[in-house]
């Protein structure tokens, strides 16, 4: 047994990779079906979602309010959002009919579950930071539930900096990690074959 | 469906079929990115011009006149708050646990002295340092009972302009009018978001003044923002919102919780239990065979089923 660190890590991380798992260019042939696009429409919109967030913020939080190719990435970055979250919701009924946490595949479900709500937080601070009415609006709502709860006490809505630091770094990278997490996974495990698929002989992996 | 069948489990080893997973995902950000493009260029987005304090003061001078005096009088929203703002009060409650109680004081904003006594420092009129010096030296009852009295005043009058001033509302109407020329000529934007640094980020306090008084809720209504208008999911505009907010703003809509007391952190306890209920959804019984039950998997794999006469 070797006792060097890096030939453990290795050992543990690329050596475990298949090439032909990780980019494969065939899949079981019970992989057609129009409810596969929407894990991959998903990050197609997740894509366009950090790249008009990166021009956005490379002008400032201000600029879209004063120039029209500014207001244009803004609705951008909005629509993105909101197809990003049309595109997941039928990606997640889609998992949740095709019971695809079958064959130790609930750890893909629950970071899917993690990209959800990891959203959520990333969307809701978004929405505090246009540096508008909506903004102001939204803020002293939200204030009063995570006030009740004792989060207000350190996550302050009315604090647009904070919220605008939580945006555009910690957030995005914390979704970030957990959505290639949920891939990684998911090219891992291979797609999970349907659910009246016959019985093989063997098994395990 | 507890138990693991070896066909899930094992890597597939009945037919495949070529599949192009690079190009998949090319081709699907192409038609993503141009059809956000065109959802962008044909829908836009929302921008309504944020409030301002001078704004505020200038369309509505007397209920600003009001809010102030209500400031003074320790009744606004924010000046019997509690955590984590201040100790005027305990805050909401789940079942027995004080969870904003027990958060503590992290935010500390006194209303009074935040939002007027301390800005009323920058008036140059010389009857505002007198009436300061006056409310300051005056014993907390005193203080308490000239704010309320204009405060009632206010409410008989109809409109902060049409009181008779007199002794007995001590120096309130001019500390009160003192903080509206301030507001109108535009200052009291600056000192409100100003005291830590130039350069502001947090807008605390001039926030929680502006939604002490009735002229942003009433914004709010007519934008059709408030929570028993679903205003938690909608946006300004007739734009789809936080449309994901839907159960929150749901259950504000429903009993229990729409007459209770705590309904905010009861909604949240809610919401939490039911963010388990969705991490964990494989694992609830009944619930996790609902996809056999309901077979929609025979409409998602229709070719699979037909191929194999299942
Ligand atoms: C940021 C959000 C998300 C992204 C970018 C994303 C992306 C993907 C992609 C590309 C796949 C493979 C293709 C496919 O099967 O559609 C996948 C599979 C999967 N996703 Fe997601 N996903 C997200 C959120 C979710 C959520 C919210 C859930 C459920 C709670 C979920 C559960 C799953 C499961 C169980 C699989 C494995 C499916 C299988 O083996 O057939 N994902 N995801």
């Amino acid at each position: 047994m070797t006792t060097m660190w890096t030939t453990k890590v290795r050992r543990a991380t690329i050596e475990k990779i298949d090439p032909q798992d990780a980019l494969p260019d065939n899949q079981p042939s019970y992989v057609a079906s129009w409810i596969y696009v929407f894990g991959v429409a998903t990050l197609a919109a997740l894509v366009v979602i950090i790249a008009s967030g990166f021009v956005l913020t490379s002008k400032g939080a201000t600029w879209w309010h004063t120039s029209s190719v500014g207001h244009y990435w803004n609705s951008v970055h909005l629509w993105a959002v909101e197809l990003f979250f049309v595109f997941m919701v039928v990606h997640l009924w889609g998992k949740f009919w095709m019971a695809a946490w079958r064959g130790r595949r609930f750890q893909t479900w629950v970071t899917g579950t993690f990209c959800f709500l990891g959203s959520l937080a990333t969307a809701f601070t978004g929405y505090l930071i246009q540096g508008d009415f909506d903004s102001q609006w939204i803020a002293t709502q939200a204030k009063d539930g995570l006030n009740s709860v004792g989060i207000g006490s350190f996550f302050n809505t009315l604090n647009s900096g904070q919220a605008l630091l939580l945006h555009v770094a910690l957030l995005p990278f914390v979704v970030g990690i957990i959505v290639v997490w949920h891939i990684i996974l998911v090219r891992k495990n291979g797609v999970v074959p349907p659910l009246d698929a016959k019985e093989i002989a063997g098994g395990g992996k | 469906m507890s138990k693991e069948r070896n066909v899930d489990l094992a890597k597939w080893s009945g037919p495949k079929r070529p599949y192009d997973l690079i190009k998949e995902l090319v081709i699907a950000l192409v038609v993503v990115t141009l059809l956000i493009g065109a959802c962008a260029a044909i829908f836009s987005s929302p921008d309504e011009r944020a409030v301002t304090l001078q704004q505020w003061s200038q369309t509505a001078p007397s209920d600003f006149v009001a809010t102030t005096t209500g400031e003074l009088a320790g009744t606004t929203i924010s000046a019997a708050y509690g955590p984590p703002y201040n100790n005027a009060a305990e805050g909401l409650k789940l079942g027995p646990l004080k969870l904003q109680k027990w958060s503590g004081v992290t935010i500390p904003v006194n209303p009074s002295s935040d939002f007027v006594l301390t800005p009323l420092k920058s008036s140059i009129d010389p009857d505002v340092a007198t009436a300061r010096a006056t409310w300051l030296s005056a014993s907390t009852d005193q203080q308490t009972k000239w704010a309320q009295d204009y405060a009632a005043a206010i409410e008989t009058a109809g409109d902060a302009s049409k009181v008779t001033v007199d002794a007995t509302f001590g120096p309130v109407p001019v500390l009160a009018n003192g903080l509206l020329h301030l507001a109108q000529e535009g200052s009291l934007d600056g000192l409100l978001t100003t005291e830590v640094t130039p350069l502001p980020g947090d807008f605390t306090m001039p926030m929680l003044f502006l939604a002490d008084g009735g002229y942003f809720d009433e914004l709010g209504a007519t934008k059709h923002l408030h929570g028993d208008q679903w205003g938690m999911m909608n946006e300004t505009g007739s734009y789809p919102g936080q449309s994901w907010l839907w159960m929150f703003s749901f259950l504000y809509q429903i009993e229990p919780f729409k007459s209770s007391e705590n309904a905010d952190s009861e909604i949240f306890a809610m919401l939490m239990l039911l963010t388990l209920g969705f991490v964990f959804m494989p694992k609830l019984p009944f619930i996790n065979r609902l996809p056999r039950l309901i077979p929609f998997h025979r409409l998602i794999w229709r070719r699979y089923y037909r191929d194999n006469n299942l």
